[in-house]
């Protein structure tokens, strides 16, 4: 056989180019597993994080928002306040539901009267289209909205209302979105199977208004066990996962076939304490067990140096494999109403010795940790280090971890003296303000997971000032010194924000995500590396 | 026989009644449902809304009481967390665990007999003991660790099988089947394997010793001294007499492994009745707990009367007018 020139050069050029399987030949299918399950296609009957995110696959919101968090145009293109009260929204023209239908502000209508009367939710919707006094059709693409008094967080409740056809889903139940008869939306994908608990399969919607999705099918999976759904990504089976279990971090980062997508959140893990006790907190007593007549915690500075006490970093690092950020406060840098200049408390030993001994237990106590131990990441072993750091300090605890179905009805009672919970926020200073530190009441429906029943008169009127103002500087700074205000009054222990971690094939790449939500449309194929 | 049935079933009702009231009284005393689904940032009176919505705002016997009546009139109730009725997503996932419970039965007896008969014919060689030691680990490893080794070395590392899920389904008797597929086979296997672990274990034991004392008995000895071939005294001599509490243990145990293949169909994501039952209990969907229950216990009553029947069928000694 003689060798010329030109059957050289001809292979020459071939291994250059590689196999043709590998060059250019985009996938165009995605499998993908999530950690927790869908339990619903309806996008009104169940406010829990998984069921949003499929919900932002397939319908879209007026006010959609970025991996930021921050507010982007969705079917909406622009809002703004025309009076303190009324909001008027410019919606997006010529988008289309799955189905053809056009969608129109009377679909937004229709949408604000399914919302609060969908039967049996388990957690509805309903609180977002509480505040409205009317909505008005000013004409096909424009929408007023009129709220009960002046109402600044209209547009951040708007990025969590899904909108529904009016044509399309008159009458329908929640079954028909879960058969996937009324699985209609606006979104970048629409679902063409459903297999409740197990996978959801999904196409492309190529006339989607926004940024084209780079895979045209979808498999999202449900593998809730973390070791198998790890082992499921490195088998091949699927090419991408979340919520990846720390255990498995630093094998996953030293995998040359496997990239990580991470992201500070906007969880905070925290600790609580018994506030509403005058007397005897149930589970703090002095050395020889005895309850103690005045509730400690009662006292700012036992709960600072309880806090003071703390080595959020060695927790982060060492418990945590890395998988937080020590903080202070609700949110990392860059979210609205960010505290600046407010950095994590370093360990102070000696300076939380002297503040218990000011405040009259130059011995310490002894006290129960309660917290969960099925509900965030390494939470068992967490209040585990918090104990052993308290115990150094003289503060003798004993650690009780339980599952979450019980921990969560026994904290709600206010049984506990202090646990340890987490709280995702909206990106929004008031939301946890709101929630957590606010007195609880029930007309405002404030505090209602104020679990240590934390009442600060003042606190309450700052916030309520802050929540009548319209203009967003100001509001911001006046939401900044509330939250410095009850860090200050140490209302809650802040420990550490989570890091969201998502973990896939190297040849793709995610855009994260601070609300947790994993969707298809973040994926890409990677660019070449 | 009819008063022996009229009695099984009376009885069966009375442990109905009991499971039901225990899991009432049961997820009552452990949490609270809404606490549970509620969303965290939900108001007062959302939650107030919530219990009402889900019929949790009546006292605990009222709720007893309304689940009863609708209970007598054939609806189980509706899952608190999937707005279906509980009976329909339960028989919806049944076929994948049905398949699965089969599959582990079937790798149980097609692997454990030969082994035991083995085991139990020469009992002394280095091969038998070797069967023996292993049925050990098959009881003492617990099945979800040997279900992720079963994950990392054939599908992780050796990429022969897929990790976890269902795979393609093909439909037979208007129901979803994997085992009718070849993607559906490669899902099933590991699962099945792994559940099968503990079975084949019991199998070869059981096996052995009936083996063993099957092979002293004196119809054994007399066939030998007959002159039969050894192949013929083993297969239909030995092998028919100790088939009986073989096949009795065998059936037994399948009952058990369509209840409660919780585990493994965790581990490996399959979607049968055992992953739902965890996660109900998970999030306290009452409805679905009292339902899957309600199920189990029918499904073990009906199995055992069956088998109280055969062995009457079996075995005339047996009177089944008697006492009970």
């Amino acid at each position: 056989m003689a060798w010329n020139l030109r059957t050289l050069v001809v292979f020459g050029a071939l291994s250059l180019a590689g196999p043709p399987s590998i060059a250019p030949a985009v996938a165009q299918n995605l499998t993908m597993a999530v950690g927790a399950p869908v339990t619903s296609i309806d996008p009104h009957f169940h406010q829990l994080s998984p069921n949003n995110a499929v919900a932002a696959m397939i319908f879209d919101r007026l006010i959609n928002t970025d991996g930021q968090s921050r507010m982007v145009p969705g079917l909406a293109e622009s809002w703004t306040a025309v009076a303190p009260d009324v909001w008027e929204f410019k919606l997006r023209r010529g988008v289309r539901f799955h189905n053809g239908s056009e969608f129109t502000a009377e679909d937004v209508a229709f949408t604000f009267q399914r919302v609060p009367n969908v039967p049996n939710s388990p957690s509805s919707f309903a609180a977002f289209v509480r505040p409205m006094r009317s909505v008005e059709v000013v004409d096909s693409h424009t929408l007023r909205i009129t709220t009960n008094g002046p109402y600044p967080l209209l547009p951040q409740d708007m990025t969590n209302l899904y909108i529904l056809d009016r044509e399309t889903h008159q009458g329908v139940t929640t079954e028909d979105f879960n058969s996937g008869r009324a699985a209609i939306g606006t979104g970048p994908y629409r679902m063409i199977n459903h297999r409740m608990g197990d996978r959801i399969e999904f196409e492309r919607n190529d006339q989607y208004f926004g940024e084209r999705p780079a895979f045209a099918r979808v498999n999202y999976r449900m593998i809730t066990n973390d070791s198998a759904r790890t082992a499921a990504l490195l088998a091949g089976d699927v090419e991408f996962i979340d919520q990846v279990p720390t255990a498995d971090l630093t094998r996953l980062r030293s995998d040359p076939r496997m990239a990580m997508s991470e992201v500070t959140g906007l969880r905070l893990i925290y600790l609580s304490f018994d506030h509403h006790r005058n007397e005897a907190s149930p589970f703090v007593t002095d050395h020889e067990g005895r309850p103690i007549a005045r509730n400690p915690l009662r006292d700012v500075r036992v709960r600072r140096a309880l806090s003071m006490a703390i080595d959020r970093q060695a927790i982060v690092e060492r418990v945590m494999e890395g998988a937080g950020t020590p903080s202070a406060q609700f949110f990392p840098p860059g979210v609205f109403s960010f505290i600046p200049d407010f950095p994590a408390a370093r360990v102070d030993a000696e300076g939380a010795r002297r503040l218990l001994t000011e405040a009259g237990f130059p011995q310490g106590f002894r006290i129960t940790l309660h917290g969960p131990n099925d509900r965030y990441p390494n939470d068992g072993r967490v209040i585990q280090a918090i104990g052993q750091m308290w115990t150094r300090l003289g503060v003798r605890t004993a650690v009780e971890a339980q599952p979450w179905t019980t921990f969560v009805a026994r904290a709600g009672r206010g049984e506990f003296s202090s646990f340890l919970i987490g709280w995702g926020s909206n990106p929004e200073g008031s939301h946890p303000l709101r929630n957590l530190i606010a007195t609880p009441d029930r007309e405002r429906g404030w505090g209602a997971s104020n679990r240590g029943r934390y009442s600060n008169r003042e606190i309450d009127q700052q916030l309520e000032a802050a929540l009548r103002e319209i203009y967003d500087t100001r509001r911001e700074q006046m939401l900044i010194a509330t939250q410095r205000a009850a860090f200050e009054d140490v209302a809650i222990v802040p420990l550490y924000i989570q890091t969201n971690i998502w973990a896939m094939r190297r040849n793709l790449q995610h855009a994260s995500r601070t609300d947790e939500l994993t969707r298809a449309q973040d994926v890409r194929p990677a660019a070449a590396r | 026989m009819t008063v022996y049935l009229l009695r099984r079933i009376f009885q069966s009702l009375l442990v109905m009644v009991a499971m039901s009231l225990i899991v009432f009284v049961g997820v009552y005393a452990v949490g609270d449902p809404v606490e549970i689904l509620i969303s965290p940032d939900a108001d007062q009176m959302e939650r107030e809304r919530a219990i009402k919505a889900l019929g949790l705002d009546l006292p605990l016997w009222e709720q007893y009481g309304v689940f009863v009546w609708r209970a007598l009139q054939g609806d189980l109730g509706r899952s608190f967390v999937y707005n279906e009725p509980a009976l329909q997503l339960i028989l919806q996932k049944m076929p994948a665990t049905l398949e699965l419970a089969f599959g582990s039965m079937f790798i149980s007896i097609l692997i454990g007999l030969p082994l035991g008969m083995y085991a139990g014919l020469r009992p002394d060689s280095a091969g038998s003991k070797v069967i023996m030691a292993g049925s050990i680990l098959g009881f003492s490893l617990p099945t979800f660790w040997v279900g992720l080794m079963l994950i990392m070395v054939f599908a992780v590392q050796l990429g022969w099988l897929p990790s976890t899920g269902r795979g393609d389904t093909a439909e037979f008797l208007g129901l979803q089947w994997s085992f009718l597929t070849g993607n559906g086979l490669s899902h099933i296997l590991l699962p099945a394997v792994n559940l099968a672990l503990f079975k084949i274990s019991l199998v070869i034991r059981l096996t052995r010793s009936g083996v063993r004392e099957t092979m002293l008995m004196d119809y054994v000895k007399f066939a030998r001294a007959k002159g039969l071939s050894p192949s013929r005294v083993t297969f239909v001599h030995v092998f028919k007499n100790i088939l009986i509490p073989v096949v009795t243990v065998v059936g037994l145990e399948l009952g058990s492994t369509i209840a409660f293949s919780v585990v493994t169909e965790s581990v490996f994501a399959w979607p049968g009745m055992g992953k739902l039952i965890i996660d109900s209990i998970n999030v306290l969907d009452r409805p679905v707990i009292v339902a899957y229950l309600m199920i189990i216990v029918v499904m073990f009553i009906t199995i055992n009367l069956i088998v109280d029947l055969l062995y009457s069928a079996l075995d005339p000694r047996v009177r089944l007018e008697g006492k009970a």
